[in-house]
């Protein structure tokens, strides 16, 4: 246990099964054109043990917030609000301290493992590099435990992987190879941003497989950032959607997926085409495209391309209201008019045409 | 546009196809590094794969990274030789043709590629973009301002968009515009490599949408490539399975997602994930070992039994000696369609 300073801004009186608290984290990129304000007042809270999904569309923020939380993101960042690990407060955090936290009580996983890995040293030594960073361990003893966690992930005769390049692995190996990094020093948090994203089916199933047995060893609590609903329906016990950086949804699975109380989670779901729905099926997409993030409208976000839009809509924007079910919660001045029974193609509109122009292009000459 | 309500089935048998491919087979040549850049292997890309579409209906090639699926689709459209086989366009023999001998059989077999980002020329509006085929094949002269508005207007784009240039659209109504520039010369034959993958889940049902729209109102015949199961389910009328560039089963989409024969079918179907946590958390998963194996030296006889769920746990050394030794042919062993599995053996498994 590393020694909380006196000074962690609030009273020691947490929940003691809540590994990762975040409160109000917002973030926001200065750029040419303007702050751009990738995460806007996120909250949520991870218990041990428990899996959490943040699911989104490409810019909704979900891998902002997680990088915020790592303490990675750009020195030109502007991090506000808080993000716990255990107690200890990660928001303006400085590297060195970081750094003591970082692989040991929160660990993340990458979409690409061929950039996490560096193609000069063994897999073997990259194990026992990060084992090495929190653990005063011979190196006789870190190969040893790095060849025990391949095994973990679930990597064939791990006793000659050790030695193996990375070019030498195959992308789904090296992806296990990253897991057994994550989990090497038995983090409370392992944080995986879109992990199986750049992977075929079936080797996404071997990675996921591999996250599977990291979180039984370990007993960490993991956060799984995807864009693939399918991924999260049966990985996560409780799941948040991304929109427009906040969260618009977050409930248990089971609520999310069965009875939303978000237009957008609803649209989403009855976007998607399935392998267990035969061709009669009609999809509903959602007209138009996600707000620019630099000067957003007041009011919803999702307002422009809601089919349950009304004037309070542009007004004001919806704070995550208590909806059914338990902790389960919907951004939506209208979230009770979604009832169990409702489907997304009552709502929404499954005709092709989508002819309006992203807002932000439209001023150009 | 009006959503199809659920358009019968087009009966394969019986009907003449438009398109069909006879024993294709092609080797991408291996050259050693440095200045004599000798051959040194070849890359077994598509095996002896036959497939035929018929008029009106989409055909699916799914497979994984690597599989064939896309090199099948080029060499469907003429549009790299073959080592050998046949393809056939409304009876014609493709494959001996000269560039010059292709142009007017292009009019009537057009591509959708996967990435709107650069497929359209960012330096070109919206109309000279749809407009180039119709200039290209000559029919611009004649009508073609009214034809590009035509277009627009049936991807769900509007008559003045034609000024504007690329980065001004969506993802999503990029690929709208690349698919008027495929319909421009009225073909009858799209072959669409990946359509949607590139796309956000909300945008991409809108261009599903469309490919549907499209497809019963002129009349198309579709042939998709994806390694999207999902997408393809959805699109399909048949399906055929490429695994190291063999197809490894082949059926209705019926038969294929609700009698899965072959194991490897079986595998890429229960490796879906669906959106659905109930059925997701009680679903039977088979799990796959490792990986492809390299395509410059597959494995002898079947392809797929290094990765075998069967061959590793079901069949004894007598059995297997058979996929060491015999590649499995493309037959129906009695599941009402054909798989290339010496044990194929139909279940049930979405």
């Amino acid at each position: 246990m590393s020694s909380v300073p006196p000074d962690a801004g609030r009273p020691p009186q947490r929940d003691p099964d809540v590994v990762l608290e975040v409160d109000e984290l917002s973030v926001a990129f200065p750029t040419e054109d303007g702050l751009v304000h990738a995460v806007r007042g996120v909250s949520y809270q991870l218990r041990r043990g428990e899996v959490l999904g943040i699911v989104g569309e490409s810019g909704s923020g979900k891998s902002v917030t997680s990088l915020a939380v790592m303490g990675l993101l750009p020195s030109s960042a502007r991090v506000t609000g808080s993000a716990r690990i255990v107690g200890e407060e990660m928001v303006g955090l400085k590297d060195v301290a970081i750094s003591r936290i970082r692989g040991e009580r929160v660990a993340m996983i990458f979409q690409d493992p061929l950039t996490s890995l560096t193609p000069v040293h063994t897999i073997g030594r990259q194990i026992g590099e990060a084992i090495r960073a929190h653990r005063k361990v011979s190196k006789s003893v870190a190969r040893d435990r790095s060849i025990e966690l391949l095994e973990t992930v679930g990597i064939p005769n791990p006793q000659q992987r050790v030695d193996n390049y990375p070019h030498e692995l195959s992308g789904g190996m090296r992806q296990r190879v990253v897991v057994a990094i994550a989990m090497a020093n038995e983090p409370d948090v392992i944080i995986a941003d879109e992990p199986t994203t750049a992977l075929d089916v079936t080797v996404q199933a071997q990675v996921l497989d591999a996250l599977r047995s990291a979180r039984e060893a370990t007993g960490a609590a993991m956060i799984l950032i995807t864009h693939d609903l399918g991924v999260v329906a049966g990985q996560v016990d409780r799941v948040g959607v991304m929109y427009a950086g906040r969260l618009v949804e977050l409930g248990a699975v089971d609520d999310v997926f069965y009875r939303p109380r978000m237009p957008y989670t609803l649209g989403l779901l009855g976007s998607l085409p399935r392998v267990d729905e035969d061709r009669g099926h009609r999809l509903t997409p959602i007209v138009g495209t996600p707000p620019s993030m630099v000067n957003l409208p007041t009011g919803c976000p999702f307002a422009p391309r809601c089919p349950m839009m009304e004037s309070r809509c542009l007004e004001e924007e919806p704070a995550l209201f208590a909806a059914s079910g338990i902790e389960h919660h919907a951004a939506c001045h209208f979230h009770d008019r979604l009832t169990d029974d409702t489907a997304p193609t009552d709502l929404f509109d499954t005709a092709a045409a989508d002819s309006e122009l992203t807002g932000e292009y439209e001023e150009q000459p | 546009m009006t959503a199809p309500d659920a358009p019968p089935p087009p009966d394969a048998p019986g009907t003449e196809p438009i398109l069909s491919a006879s024993h294709l087979v092609k080797h991408f040549p291996v050259r050693s590094k440095g200045l004599l850049r000798r051959q040194t292997g070849e890359v077994h890309a598509v095996c002896d794969v036959s497939l035929e579409v018929h008029p009106g209906e989409t055909l699916g090639i799914v497979g994984e990274s690597g599989c064939g699926k896309s090199t099948t689709a080029r060499l469907l459209l003429n549009l790299i030789p073959v080592t050998s086989g046949e393809v056939h366009f409304e009876g014609r023999e493709l494959t001996a043709l000269s560039r010059k001998e292709m142009r007017p059989i292009r009019r009537d077999l057009q591509i959708v590629f996967q990435d709107p980002f650069a497929s359209l020329d960012s330096r070109m509006t919206v109309f000279n973009l749809i407009s180039e085929p119709l200039r290209i094949q000559g029919g611009f002269k004649d009508g073609g301002r009214t034809r590009v508005r035509e277009l627009l207007d049936l991807v769900g784009l509007k008559a003045e968009h034609g000024n504007r240039y690329p980065h001004e659209f969506s993802g999503g109504q990029r690929q709208r515009i690349g698919i008027a520039r495929a319909l421009a010369l009225d073909p009858k034959v799209l072959v669409l490599d990946e359509p949607v993958s590139a796309l956000d889940v909300s945008i991409q049902a809108g261009v599903i949408n469309l490919l549907e729209d499209l497809q019963s109102e002129l009349d198309l015949s579709y042939v998709l490539v994806s390694h999207d199961l999902s997408v393809v389910r959805h699109l399909v009328d048949r399906v055929a399975v490429m695994y190291l560039g063999r197809i490894v089963e082949t059926g209705t989409a019926e038969q294929l997602f609700g009698s899965p024969a072959h194991p490897y079918t079986q595998a890429l179907i229960t490796a879906i994930p669906l959106p659905d946590p109930q059925k997701e958390r009680a679903r039977e998963r088979i799990t796959l070992k490792g990986d492809v194996p390299n395509p410059i030296d597959p494995p002898s006889g079947c392809r797929f039994r290094t990765r075998c769920p069967t061959f590793e746990e079901k069949l004894t050394d007598g059995e297997r000696q058979a996929c060491i030794d015999d590649d499995p042919e493309l037959i129906d062993r009695g599941q009402g369609h054909p798989a290339a599995c010496h044990y194929a053996d139909a279940r049930q498994l979405v």
